[in-house]
């Protein structure tokens, strides 16, 4: 936002005096206004590590993360390995490949394991929702949910709301649609704490089967008509269709979800005419985003991936200090 | 608190006098304004550099290029602290490679933060040369650490404070030596 | 010889609600001697049960005992501990056990294990199918005189409605109960809690309240299909006590029970994916534990059974999704069900037909359930003022597996007569039988 300052005086940002107490993200639901925007904040500031030539700090000198994913996940674990480095943490990564309802005790034994190595923070993905929340009870170290199930992404929401904030100036007030498979999707249940609770008019789209009609007491409308979703909306973010987490058939086919709830350029006109489209990857080209509107310069999927950094930076700083100053 | 314990050590002439007398030895020592960037280290130095900026400007003619550092994310005391501090933004929008550099901060007192700042700058480019400017240097060093430019030494106890009080609007000054420490300053 | 003494003696079987005293000699009930004075002189063990409750015998008739197989959760022994310690004299215990009980040996075993080392009579449920598998019916008659009260597979469903429209019409010559664990597997399927807001919120995959209900509707059209007797276990939807309120009204041999939990808890306590409110049927709405309230007033709901199911704490130590099933209930069952009375709508002795008169009579045991001279000497004796916490450390099943630690509770079991042994006493001078 303030990237072109000219050396001037600092501009004073309000400041609420704020500690930031936290021990674990383990999810949005009980993140307040203020420390969604602390969060920010300091995310603006791991952004100007970013723009420099030598992109690294020594915050985190002598600290461990370890990435612990039990889901194939490239580009989070890319992201958090970057932040991780970026602030000068030893960052390894432990992936394991596990069935969506392993045995309990294969997750607490192993993270135990981990914890027994003493790292300052544990970055966990796993298939079963409250997976983080579960661990957080039973390690010493912090925990980073990277994605628990169908629960919460709460990096992920941060970084959406970050890259709403830079494209738009501000969140209150605009249309926001979300798209797609509502259902089983974390992005969605972290949005809708992030966006939601810095006053986005929120609406979830998607076939009857995937968009649960319980999901109109989160706040937001919900349809299963596309247009009336996109329809004079600020930001449209589209989901990814997972068609390998669907054992019967939530639509008949790729083409008729295509048809019905993909977003092309046709349906995109009926949008605000500076919205812009955001998608939490990897996309499928040409089933929820056309091909055309992913490289169109109203696509914002490119800064959502470069807030990502930003924010995990910020969240990895900010877990580090008081109670791991022992680790 | 008590007012016995606190003590006036500069008002605001007082301040514009040393500064003053800063701007012309940074002056005379570098042969004049060139190649001279300043680089405020938040939050104190930044409004210090701002006069220094100014200062020069009338002696010299000529705007020198003025940033600020937040030292934070490279302090050796991140862990110790009970929370994480928050982070300020660091602006230094120009080369700093072969630029000589002033660095400036109110209070100088172990030395960490000037340690951090220069490993931060180094972060930035390769200067020619790092120099420092401090208002006040209180002593108690606990790093091999000097400045070039002193604006007025001040011997005080470890428990006492130096706080280096800026008017919001006005240009207002005051250095003030605290008995004992009320959390803030240096 | 034993003597219960002027305590108020609530048995809805024989109409009775008096306060008097009750003469147990041989294990059995030998008289009635109304009013609050008892012989002046009395030759053997006497109760004082002055302001209490004196009640046939609980019977619960749905429990897991964990025995064969999972010794470890449970075994007869411990159960049975908690069964006297909660106020049951008898409990109905599952065929789903390691070996299933699908042949007279594990019934013969449950029976002779019971009658040794138990603390209360225990009534072997037999399977249905063979090993639970929902293909072959098992020997009901060679099951029943080995001792099988009635035939399930809960902790399934007999899944095809073929072979459960066979077992019912195979069993009805018989007179056999057939229990079913009402369950639609493929609406199920993946799911670990009740479909609604809270699952939707966490992110847990949703039980439809659908899929029990198709499965109550499809079992009681089979029921009137085939004449048979089926008792639909653990209803915990609306839908379910209005299918089952429906099938009475048209005079179908159909009886259903719920568990405590139904009534005193909603989804919301899954909330922080707390896996002690995990179970199947899941805990429901709010909408449905009125309606399961409202069953229970108004008679169509016949019984309250604990489902008692006992899990190691490491299976429930685990992430929600991959957490087992259940709770332990023996011991909470009775103060959870007397919490029914505070509304004034249950009344003590509808609460004594839901828990011991009911149950005796849809399982056919006729000596129990009741405190006519001659029936079993079951007595269970509740202070129904008794104010007290459930604690962990309290426990007699081998398992902890509960939501309640913690609880405030109103209404307790004092003393536990089974077959005139006392088999639980918290009172002064009477012990617990060797």
């Amino acid at each position: 936002m303030e990237g072109g300052a000219t050396g001037e005086r600092p501009r004073e940002r309000k400041v609420t005096p704020m500690e930031w107490r936290r021990k674990h993200v383990l999810g949005l639901a009980d993140f307040s206004a203020e420390e969604i925007e602390f969060v920010i904040d300091t995310a603006r500031s791991m952004e100007d590590v970013l723009t420099r030539d030598i992109k690294k700090v020594p915050a985190l000198r002598g600290k461990t993360v370890v990435n612990l994913f039990f889901e194939a996940s490239t580009r989070t674990r890319t992201s958090f390995e970057i932040a991780g480095k970026r602030l000068s943490a030893d960052v390894v990564n432990f992936s394991s490949a596990v069935s969506s309802v392993a045995k309990g005790e294969t997750l607490l034994d192993t993270a135990k394991n981990i914890n027994a190595m003493m790292p300052s923070i544990i970055v966990m993905r796993h298939p079963a929702s409250g997976a983080a929340q579960f661990l957080s009870r039973h390690v010493s170290c912090s925990i980073i949910n990277a994605g628990d199930g169908s629960n919460e992404h709460p990096t992920q929401g941060l970084l959406d709301l970050y890259a709403v904030i830079k494209a738009k100036g501000k969140v209150k007030g605009l249309k926001i649609s979300i798209i797609g498979d509502i259902l089983h999707s974390r992005v969605v249940r972290s949005n809708l704490h992030s966006l939601g609770r810095m006053g986005a008019d929120l609406w979830l789209c998607g076939p009857g089967t995937l968009v649960p009609r319980e999901m109109g007491r989160s706040g937001a409308t919900v349809t299963n008509d596309i247009r009336e979703a996109v329809r004079d909306a600020d930001v449209v973010m589209m989901l990814r269709i997972q068609l390998e987490r669907q054992k019967t058939a939530y639509f008949p086919s790729l083409r008729e979800y295509a048809r019905n709830y993909g977003l092309n350029s046709e349906v995109f006109s009926l949008a605000k005419k500076d919205a812009v489209i955001m998608h939490p990857g990897p996309i499928n080209r040409g089933v929820e985003l056309s091909d055309t509107l992913a490289d169109s310069s109203q696509s914002i999927i490119l800064n959502q991936v470069e807030s990502g950094v930003a924010i995990r930076m910020a969240l990895l700083y900010l877990l580090a200090g008081g109670h791991n100053a022992a680790r | 608190m008590k007012k016995s314990g606190k003590k006036l050590i500069l008002d605001t002439k007082g301040v514009d006098r040393v500064l003053s007398r800063l701007t012309h030895e940074i002056l005379e020592k570098n042969k004049g304004a060139e190649e001279i960037v300043l680089v405020g280290i938040c939050s104190g130095g930044v409004p210090l550099s701002r006069v220094i900026q100014g200062k020069i400007q009338s002696i010299e003619g000529v705007e020198v290029p003025a940033g600020y550092v937040d030292i934070t994310l490279y302090r050796d005391d991140l862990s110790r602290a009970g929370y994480q501090p928050r982070l300020k933004r660091t602006e230094i929008p120009f080369s700093i490679d072969d630029k000589k550099v002033v660095l400036v901060d109110d209070v100088l007192f172990t030395g960490r933060t000037i340690r951090a700042a220069m490993d931060a700058l180094i972060d930035f480019g390769r200067p020619k040369n790092i120099q420092l400017a401090v208002l006040i240097d209180r002593g108690h060093r606990e790093l091999p650490i000097r400045a070039d430019y002193v604006g007025r030494n001040v011997p005080t106890a470890r428990a006492e404070t130096v706080e280096v009080l800026v008017g919001e609007e006005t240009e207002e000054w005051k250095v003030v030596l605290r008995e004992s420490a009320p959390g803030k300053g240096k | 010889m034993l003597l219960v003494k002027g305590g108020r003696v609530i048995d809805p079987e024989s109409g009775r609600d008096e306060v008097g005293s009750l003469l147990i000699a041989d294990g059995k009930v030998a008289d009635f001697l109304p009013g609050g004075e008892a012989p002046g002189t009395f030759d053997g063990t006497v109760v004082d049960a002055a302001g209490k409750w004196v009640l046939p015998g609980l019977i619960d008739m749905h429990v897991h005992l964990r025995d064969p197989g999972f010794e470890w959760k449970e075994d007869i022994q411990s159960g049975t501990a908690a069964a006297a310690s909660g106020g049951f004299t008898s409990v109905v215990c599952m065929a789903n056990t390691s070996p299933v009980n699908d042949h007279p040996e594990v019934t013969r075993y449950i029976r002779e294990k019971a009658a040794s080392l138990g603390t209360a009579n225990v009534f072997p449920v037999a399977a249905v199918t063979h090993g639970q598998n929902g293909k072959e019916m098992t020997d009901f008659s060679e099951l029943f005189e080995a001792g099988a009260i009635a035939f399930s597979d809960d902790g399934s469903p007999v899944r095809s409605a073929l072979v459960l429209r066979r077992a019912l019409e195979y069993a009805k010559a018989f007179d056999f109960l057939i229990m079913e664990h009402a369950e639609d597997h493929e609406l199920s399927e993946g799911g670990a809690a009740n479909e609604g807001w809270t699952a939707h919120r966490l992110g847990i995959p949703g039980i439809p309240s659908a899929a029990e209900e198709i499965a109550i509707a499809r079992d009681i059209l089979l029921a009137r299909l085939t004449g048979g007797r089926i008792h639909i276990q653990h209803i915990s939807t609306k839908m379910g006590v209005d299918l089952l309120r429906m099938a009475k009204r048209a005079g179908l041999r159909v009886t259903g029970e719920t568990a405590p939990h139904y009534f005193t808890l909603t989804d919301a306590a899954i909330e922080g994916y707390n896996t002690h409110a995990k179970m199947n049927p899941p805990l429901r709405g709010e909408e449905d534990r009125m309606a399961i309230l409202e069953g229970i007033v108004d008679g169509t709901i016949d019984a309250i059974a604990s489902d008692h199911a006992p899990h190691d704490e490491y299976t429930k130590r685990c992430e929600f999704i991959a957490a087992s099933n259940g709770i332990i209930g023996l011991e909470t069952a009775l103060p959870l069900s007397m919490a029914l009375l505070a509304g004034g709508r249950v009344t003590p002795a509808r609460l004594v037909e839901l828990l011991s008169t009911t149950p005796a009579r849809i399982l056919g045991i006729k000596e129990k359930g009741t405190l006519r001279k001659g029936a079993d000497g079951d007595v269970t004796i509740v202070d129904p003022d008794a104010e007290w916490e459930f604690r962990e450390s309290d426990v007699r099943s081998k398992s902890r597996n509960s939501p309640f630690f913690g609880w405030k509770m109103r209404g307790r079991a004092v003393a536990v007569l089974c077959r005139g042994r006392v088999t639980h006493s918290l009172g002064e001078g009477v012990s617990p039988d060797a």
